[in-house]
């Protein structure tokens, strides 16, 4: 694998990550983050989208007129996610996850991550690379999504995957944790952090 | 009683922003100063006012089972429908108002093309779906309430963000960082709020 395809894989993960860095697709990230489950199917299905529908843009890039190319995207990448809506629906295992996901399977047509990567990358580049570069940044919304979760759910029910982790120690749930605001602070905090390190990242 | 009741709800219990996250991204982009964050408050209350009856429309007579054929669930199709209707009358409004309202074009001009891909305006109209309204003026009320609910958010918090410039907040938290957790402090503010039915 050559250095440049290594790079498009490696650099949304951490140092372009699409929420922290881009600021992207926040809006569903918060939501389905009060369990690990939740945040797992999550990032997965934002994974499968982003990497598909990355793929057929730059498949069709030659062949759509720039004037319409906006409706053009949006009908694929609604196409993917009722797609992988039904899916999730038709298995026994998933349906519970569907359900309590509700509408931030939909939103996923408008996560600004799948058309922003589709309109910088997948329109300018060959199919294999726009594929990589879809998977790569839905990777990367999948980590933070993972991280936000550990700690809500650890936090939050004093379980991990559903499995008790600190009640047997006396642990008292903290119900904060749950509500929908500390998700936010959560992701102001892991922003700190990053900036922390990465120095250049920080606003004047 | 009822509908001023769901319209408290929808502006004040279920805020848009603060218990569903919805149009984070472009609340988080442009609310550094009141003037254009009003403007953008102003066309997602818009926007959503004139979609959401629409789709609402569309949810009750083609997507729902057995509406349009005895025995056919249509509503598979309902993300597609809904985003196609405001993609579509996204087009349409900005158009009009080019025409007739030059001045609020200008205003307006550059949100209204963004607003085709704001989570806020999808998720109405799939929280429309999910709540099962009675009739179409529940489904309006509710609308009208989801909007002003963003639009006293956005607003809010580019007043917030204009004093913060004065403020000294540390290197690494500066922007995006302290934003997030302001948002989250206005969230708890909002949680208040929780529980209360005219």
């Amino acid at each position: 694998m050559d250095a440049k395809l290594k790079e498009t894989i490696l650099n949304p993960i951490f140092k372009g990550n699409p929420i922290t860095v881009l600021v992207l697709g926040i809006c569903s990230s918060l939501a389905v983050t009060v369990t690990l489950k939740g945040a797992l199917v999550m990032a997965l299905s934002v994974i499968v989208v982003t990497g598909i529908s990355s793929l057929i843009l730059s498949l069709l890039r030659k062949t759509i007129p720039g004037r319409v190319r906006i409706i053009v995207q949006l009908v694929v990448v609604a196409m993917m996610v009722i797609l992988v809506d039904q899916i999730l629906k038709s298995f026994e295992a998933t349906y519970a996850i569907d359900k309590q996901l509700s509408v931030y399977i939909g939103l996923i047509i408008t996560n600004c991550i799948v058309m922003g990567r589709i309109e910088a990358f997948a329109l300018g580049n060959k199919p294999w690379p726009s594929f990589l570069d879809g998977v790569a940044n839905g990777a990367g919304y999948g980590l933070i999504l993972l991280v936000v979760a550990f700690f809500r759910e650890l936090l939050g029910s004093g379980t991990l995957f559903g499995i008790d982790i600190l009640n047997r120690f006396g642990y008292v749930p903290n119900n904060l944790v749950i509500l929908p605001p500390f998700a936010l602070i959560l992701l102001g905090c892991i922003v700190w952090v990053q900036r922390s390190i990465q120095k250049d990242l920080q606003e004047k | 009683m009822e509908y001023l009741s769901l319209f408290t709800k929808s502006i004040f219990v279920d805020n848009m922003i603060f218990a569903y996250f919805l149009g984070m991204c472009s609340f988080l982009a442009v609310s550094k100063n009141v003037k254009t964050a009003a403007g953008l408050g102003l066309a997602v209350i818009f926007v959503l006012l004139v979609t959401l009856p629409i789709n609402y429309l569309l949810n009750t007579y083609v997507l729902a089972p057995d509406a349009l054929i005895k025995g056919v669930d249509l509503s598979f199709l309902s993300f597609i429908v809904f985003i196609a209707v405001i993609a579509a009358i996204v087009q349409v409004v900005e158009m009009v108002v080019e025409k007739f309202s030059p001045e609020l074009y200008s205003s307006l001009g550059i949100f209204l093309p963004l607003i085709a891909v704001n989570c806020a305006i999808l998720g109405g109209s799939l929280f429309m779906q999910q709540k099962d309204f009675l009739n179409i003026g529940e489904a309006t009320v509710y609308s009208l309430g989801s909007g002003l609910g963003w639009f006293l958010a956005i607003v809010s918090l580019a007043a917030i963000r204009e004093k913060m410039a004065y403020s000294n907040v540390p290197a690494a938290l500066k922007g995006l960082g302290i934003t997030f957790i302001t948002v989250g402090l206005m969230g708890i503010a909002f949680m208040t709020f929780m529980g209360i039915s005219l």
